[in-house]
């Protein structure tokens, strides 16, 4: 069982000109084995939820609540809530020169266990994620994320979304600046993790084709901080021929 | 990481200058005439403490001495000569007052001597070690690596003295030579250290400083050339602690066409007081065509309190280069760093630790003592638990 549940959350951050407020009051609950897509305009405060969820420094929740399976999440610190069960793949994934894709999986695979995985399981695991994810077995000895091409930084929180197996995961734009192959290879891998019994999905994403292979239970429409619509995946087929635009001329009114 | 970053600086716009003797370091000279007792604003004394050096300035002779204890391996000599005779030999002669003194104070050489044609498979090492920081020691070490040999010598310093030497590194035609200095002293230990390296032709050096103990180190790592194709890297790696002063000080002169200079060095601070200063001098002479030079120097600010000098120079008096250029960053824990690290799950502590591992593991590989990796690797494990993996934020 998981269960992610926010109330209306207020966040903000910290500007020159003092606190602005990002997130206007969300409200969402991704039920036990849930995938939800959130779909909006650049701008419309996407990455500050899935950053918020995470417990990014940046942004200062101001009202508001989210618990995963009951327990308060913002109380967590950000490894907290990850060894709780939250996953973040991020839309910028960070270099960490130096540190090896290996030692770096292990490292994480250890502090969310609570102890060292199996060298022999764990080796062949780490190959088979790569392998799934088509990312090259010296992948491994390569620095997080230096020099990784879009393409590769993607396929790569992929791989540790499936090696580290949280209970909710949250994509942030996964899916942008993905050719159609690396589409369907990350796609794939989202599907298999989904597969499990109980795993939430919040798949943030500014366009509709990720949802031709990722077929969400419930579509929200993001803007301006707020939930301006909800629906079925036939939400997501009417922003494709329709846009964002009668939601933002309704907000600029 | 970054906070300033120099990038990559493009030679044309200084091509125009014309000099003919270089402002960067003052000539050599066995002469202490020539190497005054510096009030503190000459620019070679400016960023160095004088008080702390506790009288080394001063030149008082003394019989005090380190404890050697080597590993030669077969064909390798150590032996007593004399000062006349280093300088026969075709030392490198001292070019600050510490190093003039150390030649002048210390009554005679030692020689280490890998001759022509021999290839080791394992390192000379040297283990000095200083009894007292009482103790005022000077030093004059000359080592010879011999034409077309190829050799590793490492110099582990332990313990605490006043400490200074000049050691020059002669590099035979198409030798290969990769030296490396490990100040690993007590607290209160204060070494003063010249290295000068000679390249002969078609010959290449490493040369590693490494600079974790002591309350004042002051090194030199200078380089020049005998002939043209030689090549050298000159590399480094310091960690400074509350109220430890560490200093680099690099001269890369390109006296001979078709040479190469490489030079990295990383530092960690923390602590209050921690204050590091790196020189990175590089000269590339009118005579100095088709020449190479890199140089980079980035520092770790691991905490409040702690100060980092970095000053990359290049002077250039011929336009015919293959390529020169330098790098300069100062910078803090990068909150983005940490932020993904933990959001897998890894604690802060933990997560601080990754990074600088992370910022030291590329240069650790290239030195190229394997034997001296896990210590290296170890040595920045235990100046971490020190202050960054300290605070009991370890949760779980
Ligand atoms: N540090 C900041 N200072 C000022 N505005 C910010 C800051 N960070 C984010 N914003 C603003 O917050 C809004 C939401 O950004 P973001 O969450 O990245 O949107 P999305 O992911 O939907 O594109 C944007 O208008 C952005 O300009
Ligand atoms: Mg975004």
């Amino acid at each position: 069982m998981s269960t992610l549940e926010i109330k209306d959350l207020h966040v903000s951050v910290k500007t020159e000109d003092g606190p602005k407020e990002i997130l206007k009051g969300v409200t969402l609950t991704i039920a036990d084995g849930e995938t939800h897509a959130i779909m909006g305009p650049n701008g419309s405060g996407k990455s500050t939820l899935a950053y918020s969820i995470a417990g990014h420094p940046k942004y200062t929740v101001t009202g508001g609540t989210v618990t995963l399976d009951g327990d308060d999440v913002l109380a967590m610190s950000v490894d907290e809530r990850a060894r709780a069960g939250l996953f973040l793949a991020m839309q910028y994934p960070v270099e960490v020169p130096g540190v090896s894709v290996s030692n770096f999986l292990r490292t994480a695979k250890t502090a969310i266990d609570g102890e060292a995985p199996k060298l022999r399981h764990w080796v062949k695991d780490v190959n088979k994620a790569l392998q799934d994810l088509n990312l090259d077995p010296t992948f491994g000895q390569r620095s997080v994320n230096e020099g990784f091409s879009g393409g590769e930084k993607k396929r790569h929180e992929i791989a540790q979304l499936e090696l580290l197996n949280p209970k909710i995961a949250v994509l942030d734009e996964t899916d942008s600046g993905l050719d159609i192959d690396a589409l369907k290879i990350v796609s794939e891998g989202v599907n298999r993790f989904r597969a499990q019994e109980g795993k939430g999905v919040l798949l943030i994403t500014h366009y509709t084709r990720i949802l031709r292979y990722i077929t969400p239970d419930q579509v929200h429409v993001f803007v301006d901080g707020k939930i301006a619509d909800q629906g079925g995946p036939e939400l997501a087929d009417q922003l494709e021929a329709e846009g964002y635009d009668k939601y933002l001329t309704k907000t600029t009114v | 990481m970054t906070v300033t970053d120099t990038a990559r600086e493009s030679v044309e716009s200084m091509l125009e200058t014309k000099r003919t003797e270089s402002h960067l370091n003052p000539p050599p000279s066995y002469d202490l005439a020539d190497h005054p007792a510096p009030t503190g604003r000459e620019e070679i004394w400016r960023f160095t403490p004088l008080k702390r050096l506790r009288g080394i300035l001063d030149g008082e002779a003394s019989e005090a001495k380190l404890t050697w204890e080597t590993s030669l391996p077969e064909g390798v000599t150590l032996t007593e000569i004399s000062a006349a005779e280093a300088a026969e030999i075709g030392e490198l002669a001292p070019n600050d007052r510490p190093s003039a003194l150390a030649v002048a104070n210390a009554g005679g050489a030692l020689l280490l001597d890998v001759p022509a044609d021999l290839e080791l498979d394992e390192p000379v090492w040297l283990r000095l070690h200083g009894d007292s920081v009482d103790d005022l020691v000077w030093g004059h070490l000359v080592i010879r690596i011999g034409r077309f040999s190829k050799a590793t010598v490492v110099l582990e310093h332990t313990g605490s003295a006043r400490y200074s030497a000049t050691t020059s590194v002669l590099v035979g035609d198409g030798a290969n030579a990769n030296v490396l200095t490990l100040q690993d002293w007590d607290d209160d230990a204060v070494h003063l250290g010249r290295d000068a390296i000679l390249v002969g032709r078609d010959a290449s050096v490493r040369h590693t400083a490494i600079s974790f103990g002591g309350d004042l180190v002051r090194m030199h790592a200078n380089v020049e050339y005998a002939g043209p194709g030689g090549q050298a890297e000159l590399l480094g790696l310091y960690f400074a602690d509350e109220g430890q002063h560490i200093e680099h000080r690099i001269f890369a002169d390109h006296n001979e066409p078709r040479t190469k200079s490489n030079v990295i060095y990383k530092g960690a601070l923390q602590g209050q007081g921690a204050h590091t200063v790196w020189i990175g001098n590089v000269l590339i002479r009118k005579v100095a065509e088709g020449i190479e030079t890199y140089e980079e120097n980035r520092n770790l600010v691991l905490t409040e309190g702690c100060h980092a000098d970095s000053v990359p120079n290049l002077e250039i008096e011929t336009g015919e280069i293959e390529g020169a250029g330098h790098a300069s960053a100062t910078a803090r824990f990068d909150d983005e760093q940490l932020f993904y690290l933990q959001a897998r799950g890894i604690s802060e502590a933990e997560s601080r630790r990754l990074v600088v591992h992370g910022f030291f593991n590329d240069l650790i590989r290239k030195v190229g003592v394997p034997e001296l990796e896990e210590k290296l690797m170890a040595t920045v494990e235990e100046e971490l638990s020190k202050n960054v993996l300290r605070p009991a934020e370890d949760a779980s």
